[in-house]
């Protein structure tokens, strides 16, 4: 009798196996954070105070595009094809169909931020974290945050062919903002209580002070209660509205 | 025989619009049975319900002993379901889709038999996305039977397919009620229905308007007719209750006059005949 761990087990190697068959979300999870660093650290070569903030600003995006991003897709996608619809009609129970869909993002997750902490080492002049178990918790609040309020977002999204403009209307602007008020001391008040109000702020301060400074999570607990606080209405409107079907227009 | 299937004054209202006022079916274990009707009549409504996407509004539902709305395990893994229209992860061929559909039942089918009962060899190791809709129909089929379920829905299995494609699926749905399934089929084609099922329910408006099996249905329901063609050569058409006496009495006058009724034959009413008297619009 298949048992639910194993479903898990079997579900995240398909998905995992299914990835990489996608070449553009490969490229988008995998490659596009990358570059940015590459393409940053070449702007910013030789200010390492510059690149002390790149590399934590990064890392943030990351995680928001490997979770909240690719699930947004992966859900809107699924839904309006039908696949999950089939999905619901066996006896994969819901746990082990979304523990497997949650450890394929968190892998690539894990992925992006051991070759972004590397990239910091051998490449930025950062050297190796400061708090690898600040690192650890700030990167998994945010994975379990920006994962829950993906799938929460793709509710609102009503077909495929919009989920693009949907999921760039909520990303682009939290980076630039997240970006901006994190790097300048000099933002406008308005914009840094809205950045900060996001979780993604908060998300890179924690991963600056766990990469970075050293400060440890004793100075970050604030950052983490958004982060936390976020999660939580991600994860209730996750489940609440979560629909299997395509919706009938 | 059991009942596989027991639906007791089925109800299910979206908003202001009824689409099931009040059915009444009972498929036994081992029958293929029919749910006939045109389109938006509440077939696929009712079979969602059966199969536990949809709550009902009202009426009793019993799907193998279970109620399919508590959504269980123990009956999923005993069902399986061919929606109308379901998609299928594009990376996939269709042995590593069905390897990993197997896993999720307790005693799965093989793969490679599975493959072979629905004809899909030779594209076995081909990705989805490049696989024709009649081949993706066919890995439809594939994957509602893997896990080797007692129950089958199929809902409108043959829509879009060309006569060769709808024999070939034809042949799997006899070949399942040979191994002793149980199936439970919505078409809006009578021949299809005539050809697969062991009894039909035309269903029309969310309710059942005639049940039986595709032979018998049209007693009662229609005519028959006899046709000949006259001495000028038009061909006339006599719809009776009583073909015997109507035979009788055309004969008798022909034979008074004496001529010959050419082409003279009589009909019994066709599914066809009875499903268009029964859903032509009032």
């Amino acid at each position: 009798m298949p048992d639910a761990l194993a479903l898990t087990w079997r579900q995240y190697r398909l998905e995992r196996r299914m990835f990489w068959r996608n070449p553009s979300a490969a490229f988008f999870n995998f490659a596009l954070p990358l570059l940015f660093l590459v393409a940053g650290g070449a702007i910013l070569s030789g200010r390492q105070h510059d690149l002390n903030l790149l590399v934590p600003a990064i890392a943030g995006m990351a995680v928001m595009s490997t979770t909240f991003t690719a699930l947004a897709y992966n859900v809107v996608f699924l839904r309006e094809r039908g696949v999950l619809k089939r999905i619901r009609g066996t006896p994969l129970p819901t746990g082990a169909y979304f523990g497997g869909v949650a450890a394929n993002a968190i892998t690539n997750t894990a992925v992006q931020i051991a070759i972004i902490t590397v990239a910091g080492k051998l490449f930025f002049g950062i050297g190796w974290p400061r708090d690898w178990l600040e690192l650890v918790v700030f990167v998994l609040a945010g994975v379990v945050c920006f994962a829950a309020l993906g799938v929460a977002f793709a509710h609102t999204i009503p077909n495929f062919e919009s989920t693009a403009a949907y999921v760039n209307a909520v990303f682009l602007p939290v980076v630039f903002v997240s970006f901006y008020v994190f790097d300048s001391k000099s933002a406008p008040a308005f914009l840094r209580h809205i950045a900060e109000a996001l979780p993604l702020k908060p998300l890179i301060d924690g991963l600056y002070a766990a990469i970075v400074t050293g400060a440890g999570i004793g100075e970050n607990v604030s950052a983490l209660v958004v982060i936390a606080l976020w999660g939580g209405f991600g994860v209730v409107f996750a489940v609440r509205g979560f629909t299997w079907e395509q919706r009938r227009s | 025989m059991t009942a596989a299937i027991e639906v007791h004054a089925l109800h299910k209202r979206y908003g202001e619009f009824e689409a099931v006022r009040g059915i009444d079916i009972s498929v036994a274990a081992g029958e293929v049975f029919g749910l006939l009707g045109p389109n938006g009549a509440g077939k696929t409504t009712t079979v969602e319900i059966l199969e536990g996407y949809r709550e009902r509004s009202a009426g009793e539902v019993s799907v193998l002993g279970h109620d399919p709305v508590r959504r269980e395990l123990a009956l999923r893994r005993r069902i399986g379901i061919v929606l109308q229209a379901a998609g299928i992860y594009s990376q996939l061929t269709p042995r590593e889709a069905l390897r990993h559909w197997a896993g999720f039942y307790p005693a799965p089918r093989s793969v490679e038999e599975v493959l072979a009962l629905v004809g899909l060899q030779e594209k076995a190791d081909v990705r989805a996305r490049k696989l024709s809709g009649g081949q993706l129909r066919r890995l439809d089929f594939a994957l509602a039977l893997v896990g080797d379920p007692e129950l089958i829905f199929l809902d409108e299995p043959t829509t879009g397919f060309d006569p060769e494609a709808r024999r070939a699926a034809w042949e799997t749905i006899r070949s399942l009620k040979a191994l002793g399934k149980t199936i439970l089929l919505t078409t809006h084609y009578l021949d299809e229905a005539q050809a697969l099922a062991d009894r039909v329910a035309i269903v029309k408006d969310g309710r059942v308007l005639a049940i039986g099996p595709p032979r018998e249905l049209s007693v009662g329901a229609a005519h028959y007719r006899v046709a000949y063609r006259d001495s000028g050569g038009d061909l006339v058409e006599v719809q009776t209750d009583d073909p015997t006496r109507t035979l009788h009495e055309l004969t008798e006058q022909a034979l008074a006059r004496g001529e010959r009724l050419e082409e003279l034959s009589v009909g019994r009413p066709s599914l066809e005949d009875v499903y268009l008297e029964l859903t032509a619009d009032a």
